[in-house]
């Protein structure tokens, strides 16, 4: 399913411009990571795929809807949003209730449903945490009953709103699983993301933001290696591609298969 | 006297069964600035919690073991005394705003006006704080209006602008873009150099190689490793237990077992990888 964005801009009503004409098609299927400053507008313009914003001009088309013509529980249907903060998403007595109301709530059948919900708590490794109560968990496994809660809901999109952020090496090996499989499965992933060697590892399209609008987009390789521009809107490149140009590799490296394999050859 | 003195700390919250800080035994000095890291449980919220004191005042549960911080014991001191000392910045921000504030300045200025500072020298300090952490022209924003890397960079100027004499900051930059991240270790690197003790929690390790004095690896309520951020952060026991490390420091681990890095030492940051990979 296409996403399409179309001269969106966005103002706030205290009358902060977060976006300001910004135009992205996004294929079916793509994983795609959003990086940028903090008050780039990152988040304000995901809020614009399901919904949960409206465009003060332009527009946002997820398929063949324009998600002005239909509800947040309509397009609930098509996008999965996965909030930077579990807390202002979950609300459930217990995991496996947070995890299949999505689900119910979408209209699946009860056994469609329990297929979905075991697929997530398998996925996020939840399966021994069903009967707790999500605020019972500590912040990382709180963030993996956010993120198993909206997999379940099997959108063809999906997204993920710095879902890095204050997660150990393991648990961000747990999520790099997650989003694996949801590309196996043939299904759109965009994140927001300020880790950029996770990002560099991930993710085929890299998508930069500065003020409201894009500044760069484009394959990872090619978005990251733009030391100059990206450093507009505070962005690093990736460690080992920082290290590449420092040992003036010709090309640009960003991750460390390519980096041993560069380095091999100029041995 | 170090300025902090944990000895013996075990600590247990109320209703749970295992303790979360497990004989923990830590002396920082004066004007050091330390980092820790560690896996998501490992108690690295609930140590800042002790240095806050919070643990025990706040969240009650049981401690043993002695908490001394500039040569109080904290056992002995009510929490209003003790934050005059110790200043402590949210895991997540979202919590720390007061809500009774309208403007990034205001809320900034709370806990000034919660300890009766004039009302000139106020403004100076707000002002100053605000220039540190680049977020001057926030000023007149709502705290709630502004995204989440902003609210953090709030959160820790009002703990900043207390000039609290110890510093404790439970991952200040996780929701920071990349070069305000590397901003705010800036920042926190130069009030140690001034003289403030600073606790941080933290997971990005190129930053902490660069500006940290020390490294305190935290795992199930236990100190792993301890000692300077090059030693600590190349050890193979980080990445047996679940610790992050550098990309430098596993790309050279790879190298090495292809030959490709010839010393013993494995770099842990930009430059040392640099050095070491050079022809």
């Amino acid at each position: 399913m296409n996403i399409e964005i179309n001269d969106l801009r966005f103002t706030y009503p205290a009358g902060v411009e977060a976006l300001r004409g910004i135009s992205l098609k996004i294929n079916p299927g793509e994983q795609v990571a959003i990086v940028g400053q903090n008050g780039a507008g990152k988040t304000t313009l995901v809020r614009h795929f399901n919904g949960l914003l409206q465009p003060t001009s332009g527009s946002v088309l997820i398929g063949d809807w324009d998600t002005r013509e239909h509800s947040v529980a309509k397009l609930a249907s098509r996008v999965g949003y996965v909030f930077q903060n579990p807390d202002e998403q979950l609300f459930s007595r217990d995991v496996l209730t947070e995890v299949a109301f999505g689900p119910k709530n979408l209209g699946y059948e009860k056994n469609k449903v329990d297929e979905l919900v075991k697929r997530a708590l398998s996925l996020t490794e939840l399966n021994n945490k069903t009967e707790t109560n999500p605020y019972d968990l500590s912040p990382t496994w709180r963030k993996m009953v956010a993120l198993a809660s909206i997999i379940a809901m099997d959108t063809p999109i999906v997204i993920f709103d710095e879902p890095t952020t204050g997660q150990d090496a393991v648990n961000i090996g747990r999520i790099v699983n997650v989003i694996s499989e949801l590309k196996k499965e043939g299904k759109t992933v965009v994140t927001i993301t300020h880790d950029i060697d996770f990002c560099a590892e991930n993710f085929e399209r890299v998508i930069a933001l500065s003020n409201g609008q894009v500044l760069l987009d484009g394959p990872a390789r090619d978005v990251l290696g733009q030391e100059e521009i990206l450093a507009q809107t505070y962005v690093d490149p990736p460690q080992l591609t920082r290290l590449g140009k420092l040992l003036a590799f010709k090309e640009t490296v960003i991750k460390q298969d390519e980096f041993l394999q560069t380095l091999r050859g100029s041995r | 006297m170090a300025f902090i003195n944990l000895s013996n700390v075990t600590y247990k919250y109320p209703l749970t069964k295992t303790p979360v800080l497990q004989n923990v035994n830590l002396q920082v000095n004066e004007g050091e600035f330390v980092a820790v890291m560690g896996p998501n449980g490992a108690g690295k919220s609930t140590l800042c919690y002790a240095l806050a004191g919070f643990v025990p005042h706040f969240f009650k549960g049981e401690l043993t073991g002695e908490i001394q911080v500039d040569g109080k014991k904290s056992s002995e001191s009510t929490l209003d005394e003790w934050v005059l000392n110790v200043g402590l910045a949210f895991q997540n921000p979202f919590n720390q705003i007061s809500g009774a504030k309208y403007t990034v300045f205001e809320e900034i200025a709370f806990g000034l006006e919660n300890i009766g500072v004039p009302r000139d020298e106020m403004k100076v300090r707000v002002e100053e704080a605000m220039k540190l952490t680049g977020i001057s022209d926030l000023a007149d924003r709502s705290p709630y209006s502004l995204s989440g890397g902003q609210q953090q960079r709030v959160a820790l100027t009002s703990i900043l602008v207390m000039q609290p004499k110890l510093l404790v900051l439970d991952e200040p930059t996780s929701q920071l873009d990349p070069i305000g991240t590397r901003e705010v270790f800036g920042v926190v690197r130069n009030m140690a150099e001034e003289g403030m003790t600073v606790v941080m929690v933290e997971h990005k390790v190129e930053w902490i190689a660069h500006f940290a004095d020390r490294v305190i690896a935290l795992k199930e309520g236990q100190i792993l490793l301890e000692g300077k951020p090059d030693e600590v952060l190349t050890s193979d026991l980080l990445t047996e237990n679940g610790f992050g490390v550098s990309r430098y420091t596993s790309v050279a681990r790879e190298a090495k077992k292809q030959g490709l890095w010839k010393q013993d030492k494995l770099p842990v940051t930009l430059f040392e990888a640099a050095e070491g990979f050079k022809p």
